[in-house]
């Protein structure tokens, strides 16, 4: 690991790194933007105790499916002794909890928890003292069951929470003398305490923002503009004068949206609307798009200089090289975005799923012309975004539409919406070289990757948003995330690692799930596969050869010990006939500094059609402390087929002017009749340790697992993902006969 | 032009004002506030606005309102957090649902697989919900609940 990369992320995010001479668990990362700490200073900001007894948990961290709701209620019922169904969890909102920051980058509990762990510890200790002072005991002696506080040994001597301050503040500052619990004294973090939200979700009593209505609500939809770059001409009203219940056509530079009583009218508004559009400057041909990469304007940054890899390579006794390419994908959520807004004079309520409700506050308020402090954003939970997603769009053309008509506007993105216009996962191209020794070991690896950047989140940027450009601002980013997991965690005598970051992107690029990791991950795990066959070794064994840290060495053997792995060099001998089986190892530290997942697959190919089928899946998942163990494991199981999904299948389609996968069928998903038929999952818990992430980790292994078997299978390699019929044909037929 | 039509949806007869070709999804969410089916593509490729016509498990994005005869059960119609249906409690149990948008659809496509075939193969089930896309990856436990409640 290196700082620079955590450094950029940790500004995009607006993030702190705050390391305190305290023991490693009360260590706090934190998410809240650095001159805001001091705002959250106070246990007030963060925890409530009701009349009722009910415990409130403000958090700037939210939901988006990964089950953090459940987990962070989990570190407050820990630290506060109280059943976690008596805690109600505010998220997201910015008049009423602290900023954390994004929820991304599998960050909420590694940087978000300790926050939290840390005023609900506080939070205790003032119980204790109001109680002991209530109860004439010294504070050693008290002890806390559900909220009600008892002398040990004199139980008739209790007193609840709510007596203690039901209603009232705490005034008391987050000193941070106050000490969480020690693992072992841990009785709700480390147990697979049942998703608080689940219930709701399965009978329909959950609220997500397409479920918000409000008095006099209406309904909105944008016209998009006729391809990417397109300029608004001239737009006909009179084409929709017949459209019943139209309220208003709105038209601001290339802005255009319909707003109408109900929902159908909208769609019906949009879809007759008769806009006229000069098209922009053509797309590249799709076709071209790894080729343009490589000559395109870059900017160069070497990541990783060990020794002299060129000189290595040139003297080494076998070198090779391949090229590795991924196209753009799309978050591609099950439930478009959509989002609710109320704009009435000098003040502005919205209600979307932003991972970020304080960054978006302030674009919006320039999008707005408002005050940020004017600006109302709360959190309501969409489908699973998995990144930066359409979600911060759909909030300001909600906006927008609602000041122009003064009456609260409802926008739902039709699915052709989101296909077209949310913002892509971009495509890569790596090349790797690498030399071995007599020996077969590895003596040199040289890396270049080429990628814009990963992320063009609003972060108070109006340019970033889709009616901010449509409007005339620019987008504004860093080169963020295309290099995460571009340096591998082996040890090589020679090294180096190199990204070109390039300054033009056809689509509009940002975060999908592991930004870059994903991507580089397939390279470098792919390659060293590929030099792996060539030392004819042992693919797991290669790995561990090459591996100094004992929790990669762990992880790896776990993973072969959970699959029954027999050590053998690739390709597999035994694979014959139409469907050849192959099974194959991967591995990765996401980011190079959290979890260490490890994956052994069982691949099926179809010599015939070309099918791939991914059959079983064994993981070995190493993220410190575990505080939900079934969230976790959800998260693997998620990251995992989801992963495959985007290996097999998945690839962005564009022609010289628009994006042209607009539907399912454009750009299909996994089903569940193509899904494994088991993964089985290692956890490994290190509760010493800090807590780091799931949310993105176990996606790294899985693209080169999937090329790594297909290779095992049928001696032949992929590297251009998804790894549709046809490639797998094209490459099966010429790959050496086994 | 609207037009008024009854329909019955969870036990419950209800006069509602629609155009005739309303897809019957605008109907429930936005007259009748059901939070239930979802939109999800409004193209009949993803499942998430499933609902019950009679025992048949139908996309309510592709029905026109005025078609509507059968009664119509929606996932608040199976079951609630208290009470929840079989196949909601074993949801519950496998704790099958990350973000959550898709399971209506899967419920709902389980529920109408089901009334037909109570014991399904497991190819069965897989085919069943072929036509339901889940963008979380929640489908081994999916399909973990369906089984749960195919063996009861």
């Amino acid at each position: 690991m290196t700082a620079l990369s955590r450094r950029e992320f940790l500004t995009a995010g607006g993030a702190l790194v705050v390391t305190f001479a305290l023991p490693v668990e009360l260590r706090a990362q934190t998410s809240t933007p650095k001159n805001k700490l001091a705002h959250y200073g106070s246990v007030d900001s963060w925890l409530a105790v009701g009349a009722d007894g009910r415990v409130t948990l403000l958090t700037g961290k939210v939901e988006l499916g990964t089950g953090v709701e459940t987990a962070l209620s989990q570190l407050v019922a820990e630290e506060l002794d109280v059943a976690v169904d008596t805690i109600t969890v505010v998220q997201g909102d910015t008049d009423r909890t602290p900023d954390q920051g994004y929820t991304v980058g599998s960050k909420t509990i590694h940087h978000g928890g300790p926050q939290i762990r840390q005023a609900a510890a506080e939070a205790r200790q003032a119980l204790l003292e109001l109680a002991a002072a209530r109860l004439g005991a010294p504070v050693d002696r008290l002890t806390v069951t559900d909220a009600v506080v008892s002398v040990e040994g004199d139980p008739a001597k209790r007193v609840t929470y709510a007596e203690l301050i039901g209603g009232r503040r705490f005034n008391r500052a987050v000193a941070g003398t106050a000490r969480p619990k020690r693992p072992e004294q841990h009785r709700v973090v480390g147990t697979s305490v049942r998703r608080v939200d689940i219930p709701g979700k399965v009978t329909g009593k959950h609220t997500y923002v397409q479920d918000i209505r409000r008095p006099g609500m209406l309904h909105a939809r944008v016209v998009r503009p006729d391809g990417v770059g397109a300029t608004l001409v001239r737009v006909d009203e009179r084409s929709v004068a017949a459209v019943p219940g139209l309220v208003r056509v709105v038209v601001k530079d290339n802005f255009v949206g319909v707003v109408a009583e109900r929902e159908e009218q909208a769609i019906q508004a949009a879809r007759t609307l008769k806009a006229t559009w000069t098209l922009g400057p053509p797309l590249p041909e799709q076709k071209n798009l790894h080729a343009d990469m490589r000559t395109g304007n870059t900017t160069d940054k070497v990541l990783v200089q060990v020794g002299d890899p060129a000189a290595a390579l040139a003297t080494a006794a076998r070198t090779i090289r391949a090229t590795y390419q991924w196209p753009f994908q799309m978050h591609g959520s099950i439930g478009p975005s959509c989002a609710v807004a109320d704009v009435r004079g000098d003040r502005a309520t919205v209600w979307c799923a932003s991972q970020g409700v304080f960054g978006l506050r302030d674009a919006l308020a320039t999008l707005l012309g408002l005050p940020p402090a004017s600006v109302h954003v709360l959190f309501a939970e969409s489908a699973g975004c998995y990144g930066h997603n359409g979600v911060d769009d759909a909030a300001a053309d909600a906006a927008l539409l609602s000041q122009a008509v003064g009456r609260p506007v409802r926008v739902q993105w039709m699915r052709q919406d989101e296909h077209a216009w949310e913002p892509k996962g971009p495509a890569m191209e790596m090349t790797v070289r690498g030399g071995l020794d007599a020996s077969g070991a590895v003596v040199a690896w040289d890396y270049e990757a080429w990628t814009p950047t990963h992320s063009t989140r609003p972060a108070a940027e109006p340019g970033n948003i889709l009616a901010g450009q449509l409007t005339g601002l620019q987008p504004r980013s860093g080169f963020i995330g295309g290099d995460r997991n571009a340096r591998h965690t082996y040890v090589f005598p020679h090294d180096r690692v190199t990204m070109h970051w390039l300054a033009q992107s056809p689509l509009r690029p940002s975060a999908l799930r592991g930004l870059g990791a994903p991507q580089n991950s397939f390279a470098n795990e792919s390659f060293m596969d590929e030099l792996a066959a060539a030392a004819g070794a042992d693919p797991l064994a290669f790995r561990l050869k090459h591996l100094k840290d004992p929790r990669a060495i762990a992880v790896l053997e776990a993973v072969a010990k959970l699959s029954g792995w027999q050590a053998r060099p690739s390709p597999n001998p035994a694979a014959s006939g139409r469907l050849a089986a192959g099974r194959s190892v991967a591995y990765a530290q996401y980011e190079n500094d959290t979890a260490y997942v490890a994956m052994v697959a069982d691949v099926e190919v179809d010599r015939q059609s070309g099918g791939v089928r991914v059959k079983r899946v064994w993981v070995a998942h190493d993220c410190g402390l575990i505080v939900n163990p079934d969230g976790v494991r959800n998260q693997v199981e998620g990251n995992v087929v989801q992963t495959i999904s985007r290996t097999l299948k998945e690839a962005v389609t564009f022609d010289r002017s628009r994006v042209t996968s607009v539907d399912w069928h454009g750009y299909p998903l996994l089903r569940f009749t193509e899904v494994p038929e088991a993964i089985e999952i290692a956890l490994i818990n290190r509760p010493e340790l800090p807590a780091v992430g799931a949310g993105e980790p176990a996606a790294c292994p899985v693209p080169a697992v999937i090329a790594n078997g297909v290779y095992d299978a049928t001696g032949a390699r992929l590297r251009a993902v998804p790894f549709t019929p046809e490639r797998v044909k094209a490459a099966l037929d010429t790959a050496p006969r086994t | 032009m609207a037009t008024s039509l009854t329909i019955t949806v969870n036990g419950r007869r209800h006069r509602v004002e629609a155009a005739a070709d309303t897809p019957l999804l605008y109907v429930l969410r936005n007259e009748l506030n059901l939070n239930g089916p979802k939109f999800g593509c409004g193209l009949a490729q993803c499942g998430a606005c499933t609902v019950l016509l009679g025992d048949r498990a139908v996309r309510s994005c592709s029905t026109p309102v005025s078609s509507v005869r059968a009664a119509v059960t929606t996932l608040e119609g199976l079951g609630t957090p208290d009470k929840p249906h079989p196949p909601q409690q074993a949801f519950i149990d496998e704790q099958a649902a990350q973000c959550g948008y898709c399971i209506n659809g899967i419920i709902m496509s389980a529920a109408g697989l089901l009334r037909t075939t109570p014991r399904p193969s497991e190819a069965q089930v897989r085919q069943a919900l072929d036509g339901n896309l889940c963008r979380c990856g929640t489908h081994m436990r999916i399909l973990r609940a369906v089984r749960r409640v195919a063996k009861a």
